[in-house]
Formats: structure tokens, C-alpha cells, sequence
């Protein structure tokens, strides 16, 4: 896939081109035990926009996102910024490039160094915005704003150690990291996917909500197709490493092209139905 | 953290080797300061001394002063016999009486005749049978043995002969003769005789205080253990980082020289180096950091594979997404999670640099003989002055004693924190 057919697919007037990439390659391992995690794939994200890239487990979102963050080496293809050739040889220039663009990883559990008090995660932040000089009392407030964004109890979450959240907590204090960054783009991988049903649609609403509040653009991970139909402007299907299918959101599953699309939109269902049914009867034997 | 600590104390097992640990600490402050004085300085002139408290003879038959006592007191002459007829003679009696106890006139005895526990029995026998003035075919020094033995068997009642007793006179430059008589009620006090010494294990070949020999020799194995383990956990630590998050060729070269460490048993190494520095080189310092120089490997390399599976955790990642520099980052966000481990293998450290330097100083390896003792020479010289085939057990038993609840406890320390660290990191 090209650019050229990218640009066909999908109209992109009044957009600025955020992020991008041409023949992004990663392999993992040499010789015969080599692995092809994402293989040669083109992409071209813009500003403000939500995109889903959806596909099953080890298809290589995580080390696609690994590889936009600067996390990993990239093999082969190259990274543009902002329409510039990202450049993130040097920690300065990392620490720059790590500014506008962040990330929220699928594992709360591991996302937390259990030996620092959560404060310092959010002191991290402002640190980062340049805050490091400002009066404790201020530091606090931005604190106590961001944690009443994500819907948390600033005074709660205090002097507490990440093992004393639950996982829907320690997810929803990486959105108020989010929230303190106010990053160009956000990476998130599949941030619900560790988490229940309930804490999962709180999570995705304070991913929009915060999008609407500084206009970001946000990149989502998922393997479930409904979701992303739910939140997403467009959508990358990723199988083996490649983009089979890209497009609006609407395009993609109404009019599914890719034989694997199509297979994943045939598990949705599976997946709602009962969810269907048992909402029905719920409605059927409550009492009033 | 806290948390942690406080599991740590309330665990059995790590709190036993701890106290182990700390009495045996303990004593070697407190010891020294009882009985100061160098622990090499030879006091005896016998060796392999029994353990026991000494009092001068001398100064006990110090009878110009009148400090002797009179007491006529019950069984006193049985306990002397009960003391004196020791189980060597009685045996060499019996032996006597079964082998050469038949002549004309006199009937022979058979072994289950004669009780050795007996010394009644045996005395009465051995006045019976005994004559030194016969042969019964036996050599010159065969016989001379038994005659001996019945000077001592006669000695035991003969304690009025022990009446001579000399002064170095200083102006004519010999000893005086004096003439006193000791009686069997004769008694002084304890307190009154001037020079006593207590030896609560004997003395060694050399005629050393053994109790005082091993607190010392306790400390210097203590101290090489924690150098040696020290420079070990410190090497395989930062190695371990290093090549765990730097990876790549760095990682190669370190490991290069690990497999090659790992290859050579360390022993071996450990032998060549100590042989190499030579005998007059080498300090209890010198050992303590040769031993921990070739023991830093498994701490290497276990550190270095915990470190990879950090280094690409999320916790990792974010904190480099937040600006922080590497130096930071393995201080603070991979070394906390190491830091357990380190510890632990610390402490097994520490017990194995003590069973090192124990295993290079038997062969002849360990520190320089005229420096510290330590717990390894000791065993050295027990083992080289064939302290077990002089029934010497005080010279050795209580080195291996301590040897073994050193690193007993240790290794209790070790499973203690182990038990609490492992669960609680998984779950954490
Ligand atoms: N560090 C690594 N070394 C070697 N292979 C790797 C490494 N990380 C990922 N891979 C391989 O790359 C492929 C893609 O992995 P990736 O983690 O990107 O999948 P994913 O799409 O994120 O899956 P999931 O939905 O389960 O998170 C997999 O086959 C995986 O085995
Ligand atoms: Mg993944």
C-alpha cells in the first residue's frame, strides 16, 4: 500500500499531517529464528483525528507502537513528525519528541514502578511541562485537577503505592498523566483490555473527553472490532504485521473489503449477542 | 518497602540465623575485652593442652605464707583414685592380668573377670599378680611400660613424696632446695593461688589459647567473608546491569567474559591466583579480595536476566517517555527490583567467601600463618599437627563447629528473605 492510494481512500482537507510512516519494518531475532513483527507498512495519521488500528494478538500493534514512541529501533523505513523526518539520535532530542507524543500501555499492573508513591508519576509529568521550579502548593493543584478529570480523589490517591489502586484506577491515573503532558499525540494500547466491562466504558470516555478538551490526536489499539467502530474516525486492520484495510470507520465495517476484516467482523457478534440478551432480560424480570 | 522489612523480622527463619549471627558477633567484642592479649602468642610449652583451668603448682605450695588448709573430708581417697587411675592405666592393667596374670601358684583370669570400671578390683589384682622383676618374655620396653605403670599405680596413694620445692636464688645464680611436707588433708583456696589461667579449649600444637585463637580467627573469616562478598556482589551487580540494559555489544563482551569465568571452576582460579601472590603476600585482605574477585559470576548473570526482563517492562518505558536519563532510570526503576536478590545472594556471599578462604587456607593457600588466625588455618594447623590422631579434639571440633554455624545461619538468613521477597514481588 502507498501513499498515493492513502491519499485516494481518504480525504484529508484542512488537516495537518502528524504523524506518518513509509516502509516501516521490525524484526526481532536473526537467522532462522527470526521474526517478521510488523512488515513494511505505510501510514499517514493527522491531527485531531482518533484512529483504531485493530487486529488479533501478535499481529504487531504493540511493536508498531514501540516503534512510533522511539522505544524500539526500527529496522528498516522511515518515521516522519509533524511532517519532518523524526530525529531522536540524541536524549535531548528524545526528551523533545517524547513531549508530543505519549503513550498509555495495556498492562496497568506493570505500568507502575511499585517502589515510588504514584505522586511521583504525576511530578514526572509537570517536572517534564517544565514545572520543576513552581511552589509545592501549585504543584498540587495541578495534581488535584488532574486526578478530578479521571474522576479520582486527589487526597485519596496521595502518599499511596500503585499495588493499593485497582487496575480501573491505575488506568485512569495514566489518563491524568495524559491530561498533565497535553501531548499532540496519544498511543494507547489497548488500555481497557486488562480492565471489566464497567471501568472499560468510564476509561474510553475520559480518552474522548480528554481528546475534545486539548485536541489530540489519538492513536487506539484494540482487538475488538466494536469498539472500534464505537470511538474511531478511521481504521487500520492490521494482520501478520501488515495493514490489509484502512479507511472511516463506517467504510471498513459497513463495507468490510479484506477477507480478514471480514472475519473480524464476524466475531463481533459473538461477542455482543450476549451482551444483547442478557440486557433484554434484565428488562424483562426487573421489578419495576 | 516497609512493608517488607517488617515481614523480614517476624520470619523465623531469617530472624534465627540473625541472632546466631549477632551472639556470635557478641562474643567477638566481648570476648577480647575479657581476655585481652595476641592470640598467636605461644603460651604453653606442651602442646595440645586439655581444656580446663590451670593453677600454679608453685603457687600452691606456697607454704611459707600459710595458705594451707586442713580438711579431713569423707571419699576423698576414692575420688583421688576414682581421678587418678585413669582409663588408659586401667586398661593397661587389664591387659596385663589377662595376658601375663597366669604363673605356678597362681591362677589365670579370663577377660569377663576383670571389670575395667572396677578399680578397686583392678588395684587389688595387680598388687596380687603384678612382679616387676619378671620378664614373662616380653621386650625390654615392653616391660619397661608396665613398670611405669606401676610407679603411677603406686603414686596414686604416695602423695607425702611431693615435698621438694626450689627458688631461683638470684645471687648465687641456682635453684634453692626447700623442704616442706604435703599431706593428703592438705588444702588451699583457690583464690589465694596468684597465678591461674583458664583455657576453656585447651591450647593447640603450638601451645595457643584455642578460645582465644578462634574469637579472633572468628572475626578475620567474618571480615574476609564480607569483603570477599562484598567486591563479589559489587562486581556481578554492576556487570549484571550493565550488560542487562545496555545490551547489545556491550552485553556481548561481559558475558564473553563471564562464560569464561564460568567455564573455569572457580576453585581452580582461586588457586592459581593464591599460589601465584605467594605466601609472604598474602594477607587476610589479600585472600578476602582474590575470593571475592573470582565469585562474582552467578550473581552476574542471574542479575543480568532479571535486568532484560525489566528493562522492556512498561514501568521502564514510561519512565523513559518521562524524560528520565539512564543513570536514573537503573537506579531507580531496576535496581529497587533487583535489590532483593542482590541481597540475598549477598549473604550467601558471605558465607561462601568464609567456606573459600576455610578450603584455600587447608590446602596451605590461605592467609600468612604469622599474621591473624582464621577459621580456615586453624583447620590447617589441627588437621597438619594431627590434632584428631592426638585425641586433640578441642583444636578442631570447635573451628568446624563454628564453620558450620556460620554458614548454617547465614544460609537461614537467606531463606528467611527469600520466602518473603519471592511471593511479594510477583504479587506486587
Ligand atoms: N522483544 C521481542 N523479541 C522477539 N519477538 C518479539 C518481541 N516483541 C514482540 N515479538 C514478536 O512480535 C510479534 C508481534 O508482537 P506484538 O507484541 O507487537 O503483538 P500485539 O499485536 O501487540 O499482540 P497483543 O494483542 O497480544 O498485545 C509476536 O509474534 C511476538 O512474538
Ligand atoms: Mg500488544
Amino acid at each position: 500500500m502507498s501513499s498515493d492510494n492513502i491519499e485516494k481512500a481518504y480525504s484529508k482537507e484542512n488537516r495537518e499531517l502528524c504523524l506518518s510512516g513509509k516502509g516501516v519494518t521490525k524484526v526481532f531475532g536473526f537467522g532462522n529464528r527470526k521474526t517478521l513483527a510488523v512488515d513494511n507498512v505505510d501510514f499517514e495519521f493527522y491531527t485531531g483525528d482518533l484512529i483504531s488500528i485493530v487486529g488479533e494478538s501478535g499481529s504487531g500493534k504493540t511493536t508498531l507502537i514501540k516503534m512510533l514512541l522511539g522505544l524500539t529501533s526500527v529496522t528498516d523505513g522511515k518515521i516522519f513528525f509533524m511532517g519532518k523526518e523524526r530525529d531522536i539520535r540524541t536524549r535531548q532530542k528524545k526528551k523533545e519528541y517524547w513531549k508530543g507524543i505519549q503513550a498509555i500501555f495495556q498492562d496497568p499492573f506493570s505500568s507502575y514502578n511499585i517502589f515510588n508513591k504514584i505522586d511521583s508519576v504525576l511530578l514526572d509529568c509537570i517536572h517534564m511541562r517544565g514545572g520543576r521550579r513552581l511552589k509545592k502548593k501549585e504543584k498540587i493543584e495541578m495534581m488535584r485537577e488532574a486526578c478530578s478529570f479521571v474522576n479520582l480523589k486527589f487526597d485519596e490517591m496521595t502518599n499511596k503505592y500503585p499495588f493499593e489502586l485497582s487496575g480501573g484506577q491505575m488506568q485512569r491515573l495514566m489518563i491524568a498523566r495524559i491530561f498533565l503532558l497535553r501531548p499532540k499525540i496519544l498511543l494507547a494500547d489497548e488500555p481497557t483490555s486488562m480492565i471489566d466491562a464497567c471501568s472499560r466504558a468510564t476509561i474510553l470516555d475520559m480518552l474522548l473527553k480528554l481528546r475534545d478538551e486539548i485536541g489530540m490526536m489519538i492513536i487506539f489499539i484494540t482487538h475488538d472490532m466494536g469498539l472500534a467502530y464505537y470511538v474511531s474516525d478511521t481504521v487500520y486492520i492490521m494482520e501478520k504485521g501488515k495493514f490489509v484495510e484502512y479507511g472511516s470507520a463506517d467504510e471498513v465495517v459497513l463495507n468490510p473489503k479484506a477477507e480478514y476484516t471480514k472475519q473480524l467482523l464476524n466475531d463481533v457478534p459473538k461477542i455482543h449477542d450476549p451482551w444483547e440478551f442478557s440486557r433484554n432480560r434484565r428488562e424483562v424480570t426487573a421489578p419495576d | 518497602m516497609k512493608n517488607h522489612i517488617r515481614q523480614v523480622l517476624r520470619s523465623g527463619k531469617f530472624m534465627t540465623g540473625f541472632i546466631i549471627i549477632m551472639l556470635i558477633l557478641l562474643l567477638v567484642a566481648v570476648y577480647p575485652l575479657l581476655n585481652p592479649g595476641n592470640p598467636l602468642e605461644m603460651i604453653g610449652y606442651n602442646s595440645f593442652v586439655k581444656p580446663g583451668v590451670y593453677f600454679s603448682l608453685y603457687d600452691s605450695l606456697d607454704m611459707e605464707s600459710r595458705h594451707v588448709y586442713r580438711f579431713r573430708l569423707e571419699g576423698a581417697d576414692e575420688l583421688r583414685i576414682y581421678n587418678k587411675f585413669g582409663t588408659e592405666d586401667r586398661i593397661a592393667v587389664k591387659e596385663w592380668l589377662v595376658r601375663y596374670g597366669e604363673r605356678e601358684g597362681v591362677p589365670g583370669l579370663t577377660e569377663e573377670e576383670i571389670d575395667v570400671d572396677d578399680r578397686y578390683q583392678l588395684l587389688d589384682l595387680w598388687w596380687e599378680h603384678y612382679d616387676p622383676t619378671l620378664r614373662l618374655g616380653m621386650t625390654i620396653a615392653a616391660s619397661r611400660v608396665y613398670q611405669r605403670l606401676d610407679a603411677r599405680v603406686a603414686g596414686i596413694f604416695n602423695l607425702e613424696d611431693y615435698n621438694v620445692y626450689t627458688i631461683w636464688n638470684e645471687e648465687l645464680e641456682e635453684y634453692e632446695v626447700h623442704q616442706t611436707t604435703v599431706v593428703n588433708d592438705d588444702y588451699v583456696n583457690v583464690n589465694d593461688i596468684a597465678n591461674r589461667i583458664w583455657l576453656p579449649l585447651g591450647t593447640e600444637n603450638f601451645g595457643r589459647d584455642v578460645m582465644k585463637q578462634l574469637v579472633h580467627a572468628i572475626r578475620t573469616s567474618l571480615m574476609i567473608g564480607l569483603v570477599a562478598g562484598t567486591i563479589a556482589t559489587a562486581i556481578g551487580l554492576l556487570l549484571g546491569l550493565v550488560a542487562g540494559y545496555v545490551g547489545g555489544i556491550v552485553d556481548d563482551i561481559i558475558m564473553f567474559f563471564t562464560n569464561l569465568f564460568t567455564v573455569i571452576p572457580g576453585i581452580v582460579l582461586l588457586i592459581l591466583i593464591s599460589y601465584s601472590i605467594g605466601q609472604e603476600q598474602r594477607g587476610a585482605m589479600t585472600v578476602a579480595v582474590v575470593i571475592g574477585l573470582t565469585s562474582w559470576i552467578w550473581t552476574a548473570r542471574s542479575v543480568r536476566s532479571q535486568v532484560m526482563s525489566l528493562r522492556s517492562r512498561d514501568h521502564v518505558n514510561l519512565s523513559k517517555l518521562s524524560g528520565h536519563s539512564m543513570p536514573r532510570i537503573v537506579v531507580r526503576d531496576i535496581l529497587p527490583y533487583v535489590a532483593s536478590y542482590v541481597v540475598m545472594a549477598f549473604v550467601l556471599q558471605v558465607s561462601s567467601g568464609i567456606l573459600a578462604e576455610a578450603g584455600l587456607s587447608m590446602l596451605g593457600l590461605g592467609p600468612k600463618t604469622t599474621d591473624v588466625p582464621t577459621l580456615g588455618l586453624m583447620m590447617n594447623w589441627a588437621m597438619r599437627y594431627t590434632a584428631h590422631l592426638m585425641g586433640a579434639w578441642w583444636a578442631y571440633y570447635p573451628v568446624v563447629g563454628v564453620i558450620a554455624l556460620i554458614s548454617f545461619s547465614l544460609n537461614l538468613m537467606n531463606t528467611g528473605l527469600d520466602q518473603v521477597f519471592n511471593p511479594q514481588l510477583r504479587e506486587g
